[in-house]
């Protein structure tokens, strides 16, 4: 194979990567400028394509798509983080509890945990969304919850199979409390597995929130997000093709990029299936 | 066989029923007064305290359960704020729009994939495996919701071969009914093919790898024999798996499609009632969902000695 004789890293991971970088480029940078005010409306300039000045043209608003995407960038990459960090401290500690009690109380909260990754896909980010309310805070506690369960699935198995290792009892041993214990040296060798899931996580969150913006469940316009953006260009797509093109591609190249990435750990992680899936 | 069958089936019933106990629990944590909540603007103090009444809410919460889980039993999921209707019906007409949509594409996208899967797996790093890998990994990446949305300029607005948006029952009119779900059923087809083509592909690797498959080339087996007989059923089963999953998630994901579309599909009765704040339509909806989703997974294991004899023996 060439990668091994020029050690350059595969395409899938070349590729990914820069899909993956260029977005946090973009959405640090929308964090703090675009090129126009993304909120700023401009009636004189209502959906004017593409141009120099509007490199990606404009919206029904005469708002610059451009500067609507970066800043979209930003908070779709930060909604992202927060709610992948939200399922995985949470899910941690139910995880590490659960493993580490064993017992009834493991098998009443695994009982829960499994009744919960038994609603599909995104709809019981849609159950807590009708409780919590649609709106940016919402999306983060609703989707957070709805990956919550995974984590705990995830951490509960490295903690109950680390609780019959010697050096757990060593540390029991040597007088350390029990939650000492956890945090001490269960909890940091759950960090391989976490940083895997919590990868993929981040392209499934990321969907799901331009999914439930799409749908108007999400971030409330004016606000600019990838998914809200779609939304908002469905009646003029005939006459203004840019709207519907842009946002969807960005959403699109970003899952690319993860899928791409998460491949190649994958491959890296098992030789064996280099290429496949 | 039957007792495979059994353990499967009694081991859904704890499931199906934390299923309901969290549905249940999760409206519950709506702060307010459950019968208010449900009858929504609507609400006078007599149908207030009639509703309370029937809810058993002057009562504990496990009896609250009990009641509200009989009824579910008997088909009883209230009625809805927003249409007055009972809700079971309501759903079920639902579900059939979004279900004929989802099962024609999943069935069109296994019937593509598997294959494909199968011949990129055997011709592995050739440049149609590599191209079958990037395409499928490209069509998994695009959102539904984008996809619809390209199809839809492109088929409806730039070639005009298809209508833009609207729905038209099948039972009414088969070839009109037809042409409104040929786009939708598109967009799940080209999506489902890039996630099935490349778990067929990997499972396929997997075995493709193992001493028995050398054995029957050795023995002089021609390659199409070696694939579909020793191959295939062999690799078949992550896949098939994966098949529920996909049904299932698709039934909880559609409303984005259906948005598109302007399909009445159930996610979009779903979504409607969360903005309507329907709530006794939202928990019937989330109901129904992971009952089908736990169901069908269930029906997904029992057809799985079908192919693979092993599995019963375990």
């Amino acid at each position: 194979m060439s990668s091994r004789t020029l050690k350059l890293p595969p395409l899938n991971a070349l590729i990914g990567g820069a899909l993956i970088g260029t977005l946090l480029v973009v959405a640090g940078i929308g964090a703090v400028w675009t090129p126009y005010d993304p909120l700023r409306l401009s009636f004189r300039y209502k959906l004017a394509p593409p141009s120099e000045m509007f490199w990606l043209g404009t919206d029904e608003f005469g708002r610059d798509v451009l500067s609507r995407l970066m800043a979209g960038a930003a908070t779709s990459v930060w909604i992202s983080v927060l709610t992948v960090a939200l399922a995985v401290v949470l899910g941690t500690l139910i995880g590490l509890f659960s493993g580490y009690m064993r017992g009834w109380t493991d098998r009443v909260i695994m009982a829960f945990n499994d009744a919960l990754l038994a609603f599909p896909g995104i709809l019981l980010a849609l159950g807590l969304l009708a409780v919590v309310g649609a709106n940016k805070y919402g999306i983060i506690l609703a989707l957070g919850l709805a990956y919550t369960p995974s984590v705990a699935r995830i951490v509960r198995g490295t903690a109950l199979s680390l609780r019959e290792r010697e050096f757990i009892a060593a540390s029991r041993v040597m007088g350390n409390s029990e939650g000492y214990t956890m945090a001490r040296h269960i909890l940091p060798n759950c960090i391989a597995p976490l940083t895997v899931l919590a990868t993929s996580m981040f392209g499934y969150v990321l969907l799901a929130e331009s999914a439930l913006s799409f749908l108007g469940l999400g971030v409330p316009p004016p606000a600019p997000t990838w998914g809200n953006m779609l939304a908002a260009s469905r009646p003029y797509i005939g006459q203004a093709m840019w709207l519907g093109i842009f946002p969807g591609l960005c959403i699109s190249l970003t899952l690319l990029g993860i899928n791409l990435l998460g491949d190649a750990v994958r491959d890296k992680l098992d030789p064996r299936m280099r290429g496949a899936r | 066989m039957l007792r495979f069958a059994l353990t499967r089936i009694v081991m859904a019933i704890p499931t199906l029923l934390i299923v309901a106990v969290s549905v249940f629990v999760l409206i519950r944590l709506i702060p307010g007064d459950p019968a208010s909540l449900m009858l929504g603007d609507l609400a006078t103090p007599a149908s207030l305290a009639d509703l309370r009444a029937r809810l058993g809410l002057d009562q504990s919460l496990p009896v609250q359960f009990a009641i509200w889980f009989g009824n579910l039993l008997k088909g009883d999921l209230g009625i809805s704020i927003s249409s007055q209707q009972p809700i079971l019906p309501l759903i079920v007409s639902r579900f059939w729009v979004s279900a004929q949509i989802v099962l024609v594409a999943v069935l069109l996208a296994s019937l593509v994939a598997v294959p494909a899967g199968l011949i990129a797996a055997w011709k592995q790093d050739s440049a149609l495996d590599i191209g079958l890998v990037a395409l499928a990994t490209l069509l998994l990446s695009i959102p539904t919701f984008w996809l619809g949305l390209l199809l839809l300029l492109f088929f409806g607005l730039k070639l005009g071969w298809l209508p833009v948006v609207g729905y038209v029952a099948i039972g009414d009119d088969p070839w009109r009914g037809l042409v409104y779900l040929v786009m939708p059923i598109m967009t799940l087809f080209l999506h489902e093919i890039g996630v099935l083509l490349r778990m067929a592909r990997a499972s396929t690797l997997e075995v493709l790898r193992l001493d028995y498959i050398t054995h029957a080339r050795a023995k002089g087996l021609s390659e199409m024999a070696v694939l579909w007989r020793h191959a295939f059923k062999n690799a078949f089963g992550p896949t098939w798996t994966l098949i529920g999953l996909v049904l299932g998630n698709l039934l909880g994901g559609i409303a984005v499609v259906e948005t598109v579309f302007t399909i009445p599909g159930l996610g979009r009765l779903l979504v409607d009632s969360i903005f309507a704040r329907d709530y006794p339509v939202i928990q019937g909806c989330m109901l129904f969902i992971a009952f089908t989703y736990v169901l069908v997974n269930l029906v997904i294991d029992l057809c799985y000695p079908l192919f693979d004899p092993r599995v019963t023996a375990q």
